[in-house]
């Protein structure tokens, strides 16, 4: 790293912040960041709260406008007790990934956290909202705030309209399916008319192409003209199979009525905008992570940090990387700070100073010398699960000293599958990555078919997957949300994966149909 | 470029309105939680907010998550010090996998108990829910003289200050439309065309025309007002008079010698509650409290609940002390009069007869509802005035003989925590207009 020019008086000295000292240093990281650096970022709002206001903001899972649900009002009330009781502290930040991108700081702290979060929570989490693909393909950060104060106020409405307890019994049932309202894969885009002109010219030229008059000649079997079975027809044409269950009564749910519909339509939109922060929490607080730290190294280094705020603002970095041990009381799974700090660090040292082992593991990234470029391009294109998969190396893992435990139920003790050497690298890697893809944490149901000419009862399967069924108590709770919304029975059947050897069937008919008069 | 925005005077409780639809979702258990901490708290934090804790039952988020126990699961874990690939290890005793810790004891605390903190308020208004003066109102005061005033629609008349001038301004609009008022803009054109064409000199047909249309107009202008009284309305006002419901409540104590601890306590809690709920319900209600030994004494509320004094039982002093009270401050014609004793139950012999008679002539006569509230040695059956328990006391005869129809309500209490269901009881919503009988 070139050091461009020595700045000689630090930015700021003391513990208390003013507004003067918080532009000067927001100027100072923006001059790290974009020059040095090289992030791309939305405009930053730096908004001042309390922490009152901040407790507020945990309750409506740390958006500034949210609608109004009981649910919320419990987290509030258990995170207040905690806090007030000092059992748990507050986060630092909260940053929206919206444009402008809005990040909190809090009013209590002294002016080196706040150095400390504008460089992680402005610039690192900043940066990667605006370049990873998953976001870019998922949200809609110039639109989120204005869907939120619509969703609020429609929700509102609709309070007002039908009443309390009708919108809450929609909202429940849409909560407790929002795991199950996403898009996991980006749906066909409408077609577009010069694409469809192409597709129909190339289809039209193929078959002149391979034309053969002697097909029109074979005989057809007699009765069956068309290849597809009733199920198939009726599947096809109700769009099954289907994953997410709230588009699918969204659309096609026979009693709910206008205003429901656009209710779980509200939630669904918003689960989708939190899918990509569910799978890259490692990269993402990596990212932010190993931001902050490279800024304010810099900015330490040109004498723009006092050594006190230096060593203050580290202080709360190890705080925030430290990993404790498996059989450590503090263990509470693979702190995601840590893990993804360093890996960006790891990236860096490959990139810059690689190793014999290195070589042969990341032959396109060892000694490739641009490490920032190296990680932006990580940033931008991977998500947790194919990260590690991708960047996990072995010099890392020996840091760790991670291993693979593997548990089955049916035998009476669990077996170390794999450990830090040699022959196990991969094997670690691979089952680490797979932690982190929430596709295999996350159970696998789907809408399968619809009785449509009997009594219109919902069928669902769970493709079991490692012989773990479902949580049986809650998914009962939540199939009884689901029949209320649907109005006619539901069944949800556990089919073991491979293999299709049914092993559990629920089965709940409507309480309260919510829909329909 | 940044902003930085200062949104700490912000108005704070954004979350207020979730928080009010949790406390209306998880009511019932709430409200079970609050009325048992009551029963616990010392007589000073009553009406304290605090901490309660609530059975998780009803306010369950479920979700379709997979089991935790069972199958066959993968773990990566950090710190390995011993093991080689292929040993075994036990299992952890709850089957959770080495992945103890977080994941168990965060769902885990969700399971048995949620612990969260109340305001006093909202500790109040759950406490005191559906309770309701009883007859409140009966006497209405003839002689009120305030009166509301509120908007009531439009008129033609009235003062130049209630003016109305949207309404003016639309109906003055409405009528210059209909009757083809010329506009300003269209003055102003044919003064614009006649002058050009005055200078340009040629067609004079025009010219003339325009004149007269112009000299029409004008006329039209003239004739047809701007604003026309016709347009003119004005705020109407109504006035109603608003029925001022005056009541006091007396809160009356026997604090002798042979009150124990435990008695003076029951006591104290009634009326704490009863403070409570007058303070709180009634904005416009008096309370009056009188603490009496073998002399009775008016005095404030905190002299009333927190100093001591010994002496011996006379309760007819407190009775005349009321009576003065309510023929000093609160003529019956014009005040709801509650009256509320606690008492052991003991009283002078000698005095008995003259407290029946000052009950019946004087206090019942002039009061809407009188409670009287026994409180017993802990450990005595509750309700004993009937059946082969203790026999019933001086005071408890003396006021069962008073046939004062449904005016006097009594109870007997003995523990803590039949307090607040025998509070209920007096004050409950639906007892309001028909209050308790005679009864034990």
């Amino acid at each position: 790293m070139t050091l461009t020019a020595f700045e000689t008086a630090p930015l700021y000295t003391g513990a208390d912040w003013d507004y003067d000292k918080v532009r000067r240093v927001y100027d100072a990281i923006e001059k790290v960041a974009l020059g040095n650096m090289g992030l791309d970022c939305y405009t930053n709002q730096i908004e001042v709260i309390t922490s009152e206001q901040m407790l507020d903001a945990y309750s409506s899972i740390g958006m500034p406008l949210f609608y109004k649900h009981w649910s919320f009002g419990k987290h509030f009330a258990r995170d207040e007790a905690m806090y007030r009781k000092g059992q748990r502290g507050l986060a630092y930040e909260i940053v929206i990934n919206s444009n402008p991108c809005i990040s909190y700081i809090m009013e209590e702290n002294t002016m080196t956290m706040q150095t400390l979060v504008i460089a992680h929570a402005a610039f690192g989490h900043n940066h990667f909202f605006k370049n990873n693909y998953l976001f870019q393909q998922w949200t809609d950060a110039d639109g989120i705030l204005d869907y939120l104060s619509f969703a609020k106020a429609y929700i509102s409405q609709c309070e007002e309209r039908y009443g309390h307890a009708n919108v809450e019994r929609v909202l429940d049932a849409a909560h407790a399916l929002m795991n199950h309202g996403v898009h996991r894969y980006p749906r066909r885009r409408g077609p577009d008319l010069r694409n469809e002109e192409k597709r129909a010219r190339e289809r039209l030229e193929h078959a002149e192409a391979t034309f053969n008059d002697l097909w029109r000649t074979v005989p057809t079997k007699a009765g069956s003209n068309s290849p597809l079975s009733d199920r198939d027809r009726r599947r096809t044409l109700l769009e099954l199979p289907e994953e997410n269950i709230l588009y699918f009564l969204e659309k096609k749910a026979p009693r709910l009525q206008g205003w429901q519909r656009e209710i779980l339509r509200i939630v669904r939109h918003v689960a989708q905008y939190f899918y990509p922060q569910r799978q890259t929490k490692v990269m993402n607080e990596g990212c932010a992570t190993y931001c902050h730290y490279r800024i304010l190294s810099t900015l330490h280094e040109r004498g723009g940090l006092t050594d006190g705020a230096w060593m203050e603002a580290m202080h709360s970095h190890t705080n925030v990387v430290f990993q404790p041990e498996f059989d450590d009381r503090r263990y509470g799974g693979i702190n995601p700070y840590a893990l993804g700090f360093a890996m960006m660090q790891d990236i860096e040292r490959i990139a810059t100073q690689p190793t014999q082992e290195d070589r042969y593991w990341f032959p396109d990234l060892a000694g490739r010398g641009d490490a920032m470029g190296a990680l932006r391009d990580a940033w931008a294109n991977f998500r947790d699960e194919s990260f590690i998969l991708q960047y996990l190396s072995p010099a890392l893992i020996r840091k760790f000293r991670l291993f693979h435990v593997a548990d089955d139920a049916r035998d009476p003790e669990m077996k170390v599958a794999a450990i830090h050497d040699e022959r196990g690298y991969r094997a670690v890697r691979q089952a680490l990555a797979r932690q982190y893809d929430i596709a295999w944490a996350e159970a696998d149901i789907q809408i399968v078919d619809v009785d449509l000419v009997g009594d219109r009862k919902l069928m669902l399967e769970h493709h079991v997957m490692n012989q773990i069924l479902l949580e049986e108590e809650e998914a009962r709770a939540v199939m009884q949300h689901l029949a209320n919304l649907w109005g006619y029975e539901v069944v949800l059947d556990e089919v073991e994966t491979p293999g299709g050897t049914p092993m559990r069937r629920i089965n709940v008919t409507p309480r309260v149909v919510l829909g329909g008069t | 470029m940044f902003t930085i925005v200062d949104r700490r005077l912000n108005p704070s409780g954004k979350s207020l309105a979730n928080r009010q639809r949790f406390l209306r979702r998880a009511k019932e258990q709430v409200m079970r939680a609050v009325r048992d901490a009551s029963a616990k708290r010392g007589i000073r934090d009553i009406d304290m907010g605090g901490d309660i804790s609530i059975s998780p039952d009803g306010i369950r988020e479920p979700t379709l998550r997979r089991s935790s126990t069972g199958g066959q699961r993968d773990y990566v874990v950090p710190g390995n010090k011993e093991f080689m690939s292929g040993d075994k290890i036990k299992r952890p005793p709850q089957g959770g996998g080495s992945g103890r810790g977080n994941e168990g004891s965060e769902d885990g605390d969700g399971q048995d108990e949620f612990r969260f903190v109340l305001s006093r308020e909202e500790f109040i208004d759950l406490f005191l829910e559906d309770l309701e003066l009883p007859d409140l109102a009966k006497r209405k005061l003839a002689v009120t003289d305030a009166m509301d005033w509120h908007r009531a629609g439009y008129s033609v008349a009235g003062s130049p200050a209630n003016l109305n001038l949207v309404r003016t301004m639309r109906n003055s609009l409405a009528r210059r439309i209909a009757l083809h008022r010329p506009t300003g803009d269209e003055i102003k054109a044919l003064r614009q065309e006649i002058d050009d064409l005055e200078r340009s000199g040629r067609d004079r047909e025009r010219l003339d025309q325009a004149r007269a249309e112009l000299a029409e107009a004008l006329k039209r202008t003239q004739r047809i007002p701007y604003i026309d009284p016709v347009d003119v309305r004005y705020n109407r006002f109504a006035a109603t008079p608003r029925p001022a419901a005056q009541a006091v409540m007396f809160c009356l104590m026997d604090v002798s010698g042979s009150m124990t601890e435990h008695m003076k306590d029951l006591a104290k809690r009634f009326y704490m509650l009863l403070y409570l709920f007058l303070s709180r319900r009634y904005k416009h209600v008096d309370v009056v409290f009188i603490r009496h030994t073998h002399r009775a004494a008016e005095v404030d509320e905190e002299t009333f609940f927190y100093s001591a004094e010994t002496g011996g039982t006379v309760v007819s002093t407190a009775l005349e002390e009321m009576a003065r009270v309510i023929k000093e401050r609160y003529p019956p014609g014009e005040w709801n009069i509650y009256g509320a004793q606690a008492s052991d139950g003991d009283n002078a012999l000698s005095d008995n007869t003259k407290t029946a008679q000052l009950m019946t002539d004087a206090i019942l006569p002039d009061c809407q509802y009188y409670a009287y509230l026994e409180v017993g040695q802990e450990g005595m059956m509750p309700g004993l005035p009937y059946g082969g328990g203790p026999r019933e006391t001086d005071l408890w005869r003396t006021y069962k003989q008073i046939n004062a129809g449904s005016v006097l309500a009594m109870r007997r209490v003995t523990e803590r925590k039949e307090i607040y269901p025998v509070f209920r009881e007096l004050f409950a919503k639906d007892k309001a207009g028909q209050p308790a009988e005679v009864s034990a």
